[in-house]
């Protein structure tokens, strides 16, 4: 039955699909026949026909076939045929790219383009554009100008459309036609209006004041075009997003948004609602008529209306959730809504919405709903779960109850992933959801056919596990995982195992018991890791255990990778110096994890994932790779975050980063010429050192033409006393002006003039010589510092009396240290004054330091900081620095 | 809040597609080098896109980070895809425009073999609808103005009263 099925369709689908199973080479064959005298358009059209199919299924053409068939095409301007000569159109278009020589067609073409039919006109220009290259455009030049304030409203669009497209090869004649669509501006026809605006706003985009000029002449004029009044609102709520607040015209800005809120198209409605929303300067009362706006939305039968209030309410209710309560009803309605995005999108609305009163229900509500939604939806309520989390820590058991539920049900890899990762959160946010998320994921891994995942848990519970009450009951589910799995899975189950012999002494025999076992094993991996361990634990030596099995490696592993390269081509006789790798800080990885949360609560809008970023400094160390005299200094240490010298909006931009290496500091500037008729030389910035610094070498930059960055550097040496390492630098941009043509770039003269830009002062804090170093268990490291001699200890009392909370003290005391805080020590649990903040680092050529800062909260904070370093004089610095 | 504000440029559209009743593609453009480059991702994402939607009939999706706007009708799907942060609307205006421009050059017969007939017509509507991502034209009139439809092709019901009254003028004056 089924065979007759298809045989009869696929008898359907050969009869009514005259394209099924044509080939490349036949239909290039058959288009030979373009060349007959006289053209028989029916024929031909079809042939076309066939090949624009070909190019759209992604059929490749070669080099010469295209360019065969496109000379061929060309054949077929000798016919008067309307289709015929669009599809002609179409098929220079579609090659252009790929056959040779398409020039030839440009006469063809510009005598269509200026000819009196007006079918051929519009199509025309934009197929000539497709052709043309910078240097053919100044030919044509005159025709597009004409062209753009052409009556024919169909031959002006396909104008301004085509000069849009040209800028990316010509921007600088396109921006020769401001006058023309200016003029186009004042067009009747809706599109000619849009397209014209869009040219418009493209060539002045980088001019501000040209654009605020635009926007207040065209907010007046109320333009006619709906989709040019959305591109208006973008503008002007990109002006209003850059000005930052105050100003008077800002107001006007504004209203004129506002005023959008009760234009007649819906579309425009919702621009202005979104733009309202979205705009960082909106306050509460100024949000509550956009939001009315998208509440009406919310009621609509159109899915994409409600779709698109939903999906706006879910950005707002990050930043103002209690706006957004006024429509919990219409939310509320939409949950069942037969569009799951819909429904999906309005759920986890209501989650950041609501009070912790409503969790229980809401949770309800959702289990009845989840195992009816893909995977995709899956994961932006378990995101959401894990928002409500950290929001209600009370609520722990509620939610951790639903998520185990979750994961016992069937689902892919990304939906298990996000729910253990959830859990996890959960568990390091909230101590008193500790046991129980534990107990959840051991009996997940139970039966968990994901090893990367269940490997991520093995480690969690090697983690946390051992500062349990009872750490053995985690050795059982362990343990079995080393009977039951494959290697990948033992080998972590051997590693989480060896962390709890290191932390738990009782725990100890039996764990060397069960490591003896596991050196049995077939696979070498985990043989290998079963003997390292049970050797270092029989050594009964604290500080092994931290170094080598509690606290992880913390070196770049892509920079390990890179050296170890380099050292096995070069003289491999000295042994390879693991010092010489820098540390990686935790930060890197932090900012990968924000990157990666910020499309959270929006559906799924990950696109292809992208590769791992390198660290900060792995970026800068290959720009600095570049310049041969920073070779000499030795591994980068530490790169800072970029410090702005300038405002933005000057006449020269000026951005710094310092790195930080052994002995040297190397300041590396950013500069950008944003004047037009000016061509700098010889740039550089003249910097004035604290004391006790040398500058070792200047390096400028020999030329930076107009809206360009280029790069100087100054390398300067340390000073030997660490104490006036920290300080105050002037900073001062020299260079030599030449005054040149805007448009070409040409200097006028060879005769430049030397000028100076005061720049703003440059601070070396000792966050800039510091590293971050995560430390997973502080304590045990404090203690063995204590008891090792090589450690000298510095101790301060001092009041912070700038700040009123314990949170901002440790922002600032984190910042400016540049140490990581262990532990979760950076989170104070709410209501407390008193907090114990723990950081660790390393300095500058390879000095550990930890530091214990004991925090008091009355009118202000009161800070009792203590320094452990390997190094006096370090610990000297740090005590002095926050002085 | 991450600021979804949108960058004020007129490349609206990131691709549209016409798909069949088995997820395949009858047409397809996509507009932006940076979203599927290469062939194979853009089928990928049509297997993905169809099955996603050819049971429920929703009208909206989000998917690999686009939002895409669809339309069928009997054995056919039309698909218009823009940036996630992009304004539902106006891609819904742009998927209405196709689809109406289809249907009057199918005079309402909208399906597979008809598209299939008159490909030529519905590929020079497509460009006359969408260029290079920018929105040409979101009226269906004046598409199939523009499109080398001669008048007498479309029925007296289907035209525009200027049409209309454009071939009654040529007629008599």
């Amino acid at each position: 039955m089924s065979s007759f099925k298809r045989e009869k369709k696929e008898e359907e689908d050969g009869g009514g699909n005259p394209f099924q199973n044509i080939e490349k080479t036949t239909v290039l064959q058959e288009a030979r026949t373009f060349n007959e005298t006289p053209v028989n358009p029916r024929k031909c059209t079809h042939i076309l026909t066939k090949i624009l199919y070909l190019l759209n299924q992604g059929e490749q053409f070669g080099s010469t076939e295209a360019t065969e068939a496109f000379f061929a095409m060309t054949k077929l301007f000798q016919s008067k045929d309307v289709i015929l000569r669009r599809m002609v159109y179409l098929g220079i278009k579609e090659l252009s790219s790929i056959a040779d020589d398409v020039i030839i067609v440009t006469s063809s073409l510009t005598k269509d383009m200026t000819g009196k039919e007006d079918l051929y006109r519009a199509a025309a220009i934009r197929a000539l554009c497709s052709i043309t290259d910078s240097t053919m455009l100044q030919a044509i030049e005159r025709y597009m100008k004409q062209a753009i304030v052409d009556r024919n409203p169909a031959v002006s669009s396909a104008a301004l459309v085509s000069s849009l497209h040209m800028t990316k090869i010509a921007g600088d004649v396109v921006k020769r036609w401001v006058n023309e669509a200016q003029e186009a501006v004042n067009s009747d026809n809706i599109m000619v209006q849009y397209h014209a605006l869009g040219v418009l706003y493209h060539i002045r985009k980088s001019d501000r004041l040209a654009v605020t000029k635009l926007v207040a002449k065209l907010t007046r004029m109320s333009l006619k075009s709906p989709y040019a009044v959305c591109m208006l609102i973008r503008i002007t709520a990109k002006l209003l997003e850059e000005e930052g607040d105050s100003g008077s015209s800002n107001n006007h800005l504004f209203e004129f948004i506002d005023s959008c809120l009760r234009h007649k198209s819906e579309m425009v409605t919702y621009e202005a609602a979104h733009a309202i929303v979205n705009l960082k300067r909106t306050s509460s009362r100024e949000l509550a008529p956009a939001i009315s706006i998208l509440q009406l939305f919310c009621s609509s039968p159109k899915p994409t209306l409600r779709f698109a209030a939903v999906r706006t309410l879910n950005q707002v209710a990050i930043s103002h959730p209690a706006a957004v309560t006024a429509c919990n009803i219409d939310l509320e309605n939409l949950i069942s809504d037969s569009n799951r995005s819909i429904a999906t999108l309005a759920i986890t609305t209501l989650l950041k919405t609501g009070g912790e009163s409503s969790v229980e229900r809401l949770m309800k509500q959702i289990s009845m709903f989840v195992s009816e939604i893909s995977d995709e939806f899956k994961v932006v309520v378990v995101q959401a779960i894990r928002a409500l989390a950290l929001k209600f820590p009370r609520k722990h058991s509620v939610l951790m109850n639903f998520l185990s539920a979750m994961l016992r049900e069937e689902g892919g890899f990304d939906y298990k992933a996000s729910i253990a990762d959830t859990i996890i959160t959960i568990i390091e946010d909230n101590p008193d959801a500790k046991e129980t998320g534990l107990a959840h994921l051991c009996e997940f891994i139970e039966d968990c056919e994901h090893t990367s995942l269940a490997v991520r848990i093995l480690h969690l519970l090697g983690k946390e596990g051992p500062r349990t009450k009872q750490p053995s009951r985690y050795i059982r589910f362990i343990y079995n995982r080393v009977l039951l799995e494959d290697p990948r899975f033992r080998a972590g189950a051997v590693s989480a195992m060896a962390q709890f012999g290191a932390t738990c002494p009782d725990l100890l025999e039996n764990i060397q018991v069960l490591l003896t076992r596991c050196q049995m094993d077939p696979d070498d991996e985990v043989r290998d890791r079963a003997t390292y361990y049970s050797n270092i634990l029989s050594r009964q030596d604290k500080s092994l255990y931290n170094n080598y099995i509690i606290e992880p490696m913390k070196i770049s592993i892509s920079a390990l990778e890179r050296s170890l390269q380099e050292y096995i081509q070069g003289d491999t006789e000295e042994s390879f110096d693991i010092k010489s790798i820098p540390v990686v800080s935790p930060l890197a990885a932090e900012e990968i994890q924000t990157t990666a949360q910020k499309t959270d609560g929006m559906l799924s809008s990950t696109g292809p994932s992208k590769p791992v970023q390198a660290s900060r400094e792995e970026n800068y160390i290959k720009e600095l790779s570049n310049v041969p005299e920073l070779q000499q200094l030795g591994p980068l240490f530490k790169s800072s975050d970029v410090v702005e010298l300038t405002e933005s909006e000057t006449e020269f931009v000026v951005r710094c980063i310092k790195h930080s290496y052994t002995k040297h500091l190397v300041l590396q500037f950013n500069c950008t010429n944003t004047l037009s008729d000016l061509l700098l030389e010889n740039v550089r910035v003249q910097v004035d050192p604290s004391e006790g610094y040398n500058i070792v070498k200047e390096i400028p930059c020999p030329k930076l033409p107009y809206n360009e960055t280029g790069t100087s550097y100054i390398i300067l040496q340390f000073p030997n006393d660490l104490s006036q390492s920290v300080g105050t630098f002037g900073a001062v941009l020299k260079f030599i002006a030449k005054d040149c043509d805007p448009t070409t770039g040409i200097p006028d003269t060879d005769e430049g003039y030397g000028d100076e830009y005061i720049l703003e002062d440059l601070e070396v804090t000792p966050s800039d010589q510091i590293q971050r170093v995560s430390k997973v268990n502080w304590t045990a490291a404090w203690d063995e510092a204590t008891e090792a001699n090589n450690y000298s200890m510095m101790n301060i009392v001092f009041s912070l009396s700038s700040v009123s909370t314990l949170e901002e003290a440790i922002k600032n005391v984190v910042q400016y240290l540049g140490l990581q805080a262990a532990e979760h020590s950076d989170k104070v649990p709410e209501g407390k004054t008193v907090h114990t903040l723990l950081l660790a680092g390393v300095f500058r050529g390879g000095a550990d330091i930890l530091a214990q800062a004991k925090l008091v909260l009355s009118d202000t904070v009161t800070m009792e900081l203590t320094v452990k370093a390997t190094e006096e004089s370090v610990a000297e610095l740090i005590v002095f620095a926050i002085e | 809040m991450d600021g979804h504000l949108l960058e004020p440029t007129l490349y609206t559209v990131k691709g549209i597609a016409i798909l069949d009743n088995d997820g395949n593609r009858i047409l397809a453009k996509y507009y932006d080098k940076n979203v599927f480059p290469t062939t194979k991702e853009q089928r990928t994402f049509e297997k993905n896109l169809f099955n996603k939607t050819h049971r429920a009939n929703a009208e909206i999706i989000m998917l690999d980070g686009l939002t895409c706007v669809y339309r069928s009708n009997v054995d056919l799907f039309f698909y218009v895809m823009g940036s996630s942060h992009e304004n539902e609307l106006i891609l819904m205006s742009v998927l209405n425009s196709l689809y109406d421009s289809v249907s009057q050059i199918l005079r309402k017969n909208v399906e597979k073999r008809a598209v299939l007939e008159s490909l030529d017509i519905v590929m020079l509507a497509m460009d006359e609808i969408c260029d290079g991502g920018i929105i040409i034209d979101a009226d269906s009139s004046s598409v199939m103005s523009r499109v080398a439809l001669r008048t007498d092709d479309i029925p007296l019901g289907e035209q525009t009263v200027a049409q209309v009254t454009n071939a009654i003028h040529s007629l008599f004056w």
